[in-house]
């Protein structure tokens, strides 16, 4: 699998600098706010799952990330397909797209708080629109650069643009929406844990922060950690599934990097 | 099966194509008779594949008409069916060897229940029968091109287009799909219009090659092919008259080439 591409060779550099961190806190005796050595992160790991906040948080950076992938691809998808078969359609929008994209999604916090208030709708809607647009762009490329000839052969074949849609463009482009997937999920999380740390007082990010605040450095690394091992967790399993559904075909670009 | 009896099927009547304020037809007229297998050849580039296209109705005539069973071409029709040269590109790759073929019947509207029955006869009427369940990347070039002729056999068209089919093959898979080829062709009593670059596979199949000129394509020469069906490898290619046509058209593709 790609995650493990290296094998088990891959364990040694962090093994190595996990022992050299432990060893100069050893060695020089630090004491202080912003690190810890990587023995007290482990123990703010047990502390954070023996109290349930990691659970808990964690599942609420989930739903999030999820809802606000769900919610992007529904636009980004539906928006995308629709450029991709009617170019005339493409034409009309892109300025528009052009000049809503490149707008930081963190930007639409305050807007996002005055509608929705904390919790969970301002923070969706957020990720929703971080991941609508790479959705949009990425499907709009798949549905144009599916394979001429698949379409010829539709056309030889009588099909309308519904069976053509169905039986031909969308399973051609089916790779490259994975793989647009597994980007935006890798976005999601980013914007969940920032949207987090900057206002919205719940998941990994608020916690993050509130272990950052209350002088807990130990418990503050190991929630990084955290999200650092959700989002390389999240990529490998994306990307073993998507080996898996589309094992048969001869080429897949499963090596995107998220 | 060489006939001068047949009623006429395809008729190109001094058609002429632009695309792109490019020339790339000019005056083609020939007709082509119910059950006649006829082969085009020429340089590449010469138009040859345009032909076919004309034909199946992917491309529009600007000045002329292509008429198929006295009706003139507008569109893709049922009883047209046409073969790539890359079959690689020209198959589905998320469906089996089996679903490949059962597009074409889905495309006539062919009920579900009916289907395998019809799949089985055709994979194994080009050999294909232990591979149903294989994906196209899991097949060999010669069984992928045999795939795509079942798949167009499928389409119960009595019209089959062959656009350079075994171009890409080597030498003895070629042999034994031209062979497969010609029994289909007499057991279906199909009309065949064949491209090829291949002055001896042209030789071999046909009743009656059409060579072209390039630049734009027409017509140099339509030759008749008085040699004796069933056809062999071996016999047919020492026979008089088959040296005697290489030796005459090599001239003219020299020529044409030149």
């Amino acid at each position: 699998m790609s995650g493990w591409r290296g094998g088990w060779r891959g364990l040694i550099v962090p093994a190595v600098l996990l022992l050299l961190g432990e060893a100069a806190f050893r060695v020089f005796g630090y004491v202080g706010d912003t690190l810890a050595p990587p023995s007290a992160i482990f123990r703010g790991f047990a502390e954070a799952i023996g109290d349930g906040t990691m659970v808990a948080t964690t599942l609420q950076t989930f739903a999030t990330v999820l809802g606000g992938t769900v919610l992007g691809a529904v636009f980004g998808v539906v928006v995308g397909c629709a450029l991709g078969f009617w170019n005339l359609l493409y034409r009309f929008a892109y300025i528009t797209i052009e000049c809503l994209r490149p707008i930081p999604s963190v930007a639409l916090l305050p807007l996002s708080l005055m509608i929705f208030g904390f919790g969970y709708k301002m923070e969706i809607a957020i990720v929703g629109f971080a991941t609508a647009w790479p959705f949009l762009i990425l499907t709009y490329s798949a549905i144009s650069q599916v394979e001429p000839r698949l379409l010829e052969v539709a056309k030889v074949f009588g099909f309308g643009p519904f069976q053509t849609a169905w039986k031909l463009v969308l399973p051609a482009a089916a790779p490259r929406l994975m793989t647009a997937l597994r980007l935006c999920i890798g976005i999601a999380l980013v914007v969940a844990v920032t949207t987090e740390i900057v206002s919205n007082p719940q998941g990994l990010g608020h916690e993050l922060m509130i272990a950052q605040e209350t002088l807990r450095p130990h418990r503050m690394l190991a929630y990084l950690v955290l999200v650092g091992v959700i989002g390389w967790g999240l990529n490998n399993l994306l990307l073993a599934l998507q080996s898996w559904m589309f094992r048969h075909r001869g080429e897949i670009d499963t090596e995107v990097a998220a | 099966m060489s006939g001068n009896s047949g009623s006429v099927v395809i008729e190109f009547r001094d058609v002429g194509l632009y695309l792109g304020g490019k020339e790339i037809t000019q005056n083609i007229e020939f007709n082509v008779r119910k059950g006649e297998f006829v082969c085009v050849i020429g340089a590449s580039g010469c138009g040859k594949t345009t032909l076919l296209r004309l034909v199946s109705g992917l491309y529009q005539p600007t000045t002329g008409s292509v008429y198929v069973d006295g009706k003139k071409v507008e569109g893709p029709s049922r009883d047209v069916a046409i073969v790539f040269q890359d079959y690689s590109r020209a198959l589905l790759p998320w469906r089996t060897a089996a679903g490949n073929v059962s597009l074409a019947l889905e495309a006539i509207g062919v009920p579900r229940s009916e289907r395998a029955d019809r799949i089985n006869a055709l994979l194994g009427k080009v050999g294909l029968a232990q591979h149903a369940a294989k994906y196209p990347s899991q097949l060999s070039g010669g069984m992928q091109q045999r795939l795509q002729i079942a798949r167009s056999l499928a389409q119960g068209a009595s019209i089959l287009l062959m656009d350079e089919p075994f171009g890409a093959l080597d030498a003895m898979t070629r042999q034994s799909l031209q062979d497969e080829v010609l029994d289909l062709a007499a057991d279906s009593g199909a009309t065949v219009l064949f491209v090829t670059h291949d002055l001896e596979e042209a030789l071999y199949l046909g009743d009656r090659v059409v060579a072209l000129y390039s630049n734009p394509g027409r017509i140099a020469r339509i030759v008749d092919i008085p040699l004796t069906r069933p056809r062999n490898q071996l016999s047919t290619r020492e026979e008089p008259d088959f040296l005697h046509l290489r030796r005459e058209l090599f001239g003219l593709m020299e020529e044409i080439h030149a």
